[in-house]
């Protein structure tokens, strides 16, 4: 199980004004409170920053190294902030987020996942737009895994990312990833599956509810790398309880720990 | 017997089976095709877009409200034909250049239409010079950008761009929304307004146009 802390992210209200400050302790603090709920990546995205994206990457990075321990996960499509981020990144292997099966983002970022030696995440969606169904998910999953094996990156370091869309504007949305997820594990049992949780309930009430059922159904169809606020103690409950429910945790060590940390809320 | 007020609950509510029937009858009853939409129809989907700003209605429901309304329409369009569709104007939709998002768009687009606006979706991934020979070809009133990528939003400027260059700027009222956008980003790149949500984007066009 891999967990990805997601909220350096410019595009959230309170991150916005303290990158803008370089306010480097209010990040810090951020970084590290992730790691000690449980992250093991700390997510870095600064993609609002249109006018200056890779200059502000650059000082998130060496700013939250500067603290933190954790090894990062450089969130952006741009080449050039991509480009920052991974060579600055240095504690452990960095990740990177996110390559697609479009022809011009596989091309601008393959060469930095094969020069970092990064974990990969890669997103379902091709020039064709983005996939409705299970088969058209797979197609693209089929495709990534191959021309990433390729060009040298282990199954291991891949972490596919099955394009979750909103249940609200259509009923099998939730079913298509589930669908998806199993049989990418059936073909591939050694590449990893990763997904963002707020997307499924986009237009519904109650959000985090589904988004914490949605978490649940998806591990027990073998996902098990997420991109979500640690922070969220009920979320992370529902995490180390589910590894455990899914024989995943040796004498429930990992559920018990977190209990003991505070970190579970039943 | 049926009323407009029947109607529009009918909308209201997302009742497919019924609403055939029920704009069957006003039309079977004499009524007039304009009253059929203006109070029936779209009053209940005015009603739906009020809701759904205020958190009283989700994403689901309107989506039914409006394929409900799409029944109804059907079968009234026929008969207003000679004399036009009344519409408060017309609104140009896409999503720009490299951005695949349609969800965002679609809801604004069925919003609008819902509102009385009449909608020529382009569709996702327009370069600047198709939203802009598409203006030529469309004469809108708004012309309406959605993104919802940080990589995609600076492709808004490009378009607004083009259209100074070629001297289309001003025969359009330009706004845009997506998630990475705010209004202080549309004050940077020159468009005329900026909305965060379906329901505000129809609000918006109406005081664009007013």
């Amino acid at each position: 199980m891999l967990i990805v802390g997601e909220l350096i992210n410019t595009s959230r209200k309170a991150i916005k004004p303290a990158v803008e400050k370089r306010d480097a302790a209010f990040i810090q603090d951020l970084a590290q409170k992730q790691v000690d709920a449980g992250a093991d990546y700390v997510d870095v995205n600064c993609g609002t920053m249109v006018f200056n994206e890779p200059e502000t990457m650059a000082w998130l990075v060496e700013t939250i190294q500067a603290k933190v321990q954790a090894p990062l996960c450089i969130d952006s499509p741009n080449p050039q902030a991509v480009d920052v981020g991974l060579s600055l990144a240095k504690h452990g292997q960095p990740m990177l987020n996110s390559i697609t099966a479009e022809k011009q983002r596989f091309a601008d970022l393959l060469p930095l996942v094969v020069k970092y030696k990064t974990k990969i995440v890669g997103l379902c969606m091709d020039d064709s737009g983005m996939p409705e169904t299970a088969d058209d998910r797979l197609r693209i999953a089929r495709k990534l895994i191959q021309d990433l094996t390729a060009a040298g990156i282990p199954e291991d370091d891949i972490y596919l990312d099955p394009l979750v869309k909103p249940v609200s504007t259509g009923d099998r949305a939730g079913m298509e990833v589930l669908e998806t997820i199993a049989a990418i594990k059936d073909e591939h049992p050694s590449v990893h599956g990763i997904c963002g949780l707020s997307n499924i309930s986009y237009g519904l009430p109650n959000r985090k509810t589904l988004n914490q059922v949605f978490m649940i159904q998806t591990m027990t169809m073998g996902m098990d790398g997420y991109i979500l606020d640690p922070l969220d103690k009920t979320m992370m409950g529902f995490l180390y309880a589910s590894r455990a429910t899914l024989g995943q945790d040796e004498f429930c060590m990992k559920y018990l720990a977190a209990h003991r940390n505070g970190l579970y809320r039943g | 017997m049926a009323s407009y007020e029947d109607l529009a609950q009918c909308v209201i509510s997302g009742d497919r089976d019924k609403v055939k029937g029920i704009t069957t009858t006003l039309i079977d009853e004499g009524k007039d095709p304009l009253e059929i939409i203006n109070r029936g129809l779209i009053g209940g989907m005015a009603v739906v877009g009020a809701r759904f700003k205020n958190d009283e209605m989700f994403v689901p429901e309107v989506l039914m409200s409006a394929k409900t309304m799409g029944l109804g329409m059907e079968l009234v369009k026929p008969l207003i034909a000679d004399q036009g569709m009344p519409t408060s104007g017309k609104v140009l939709l896409g999503t720009v250049q490299g951005d695949m998002h349609d969800i965002g768009k679609n809801l604004v687009g069925m919003m609008l239409e819902s509102a009385g606006f009449s909608v020529i979706d382009i569709g996702i991934d327009i370069e600047p010079d198709k939203f802009a020979a598409a203006i030529k070809k469309e004469n809108p009133d708004i012309l309406a950008m959605s993104a919802l990528l940080t990589t995609t939003m600076m492709h808004m400027k490009d378009t607004i761009d083009l259209l100074k260059e070629q001297g289309l700027r001003n025969k359009v009222k330009v706004i845009i929304g997506g998630a990475p956008i705010s209004q202080e980003f549309a004050d940077n790149i020159g468009a005329d307004g900026f909305a965060p949500d379906a329901a505000s984007a129809a609000d918006l066009c109406k005081e664009l146009i007013a």
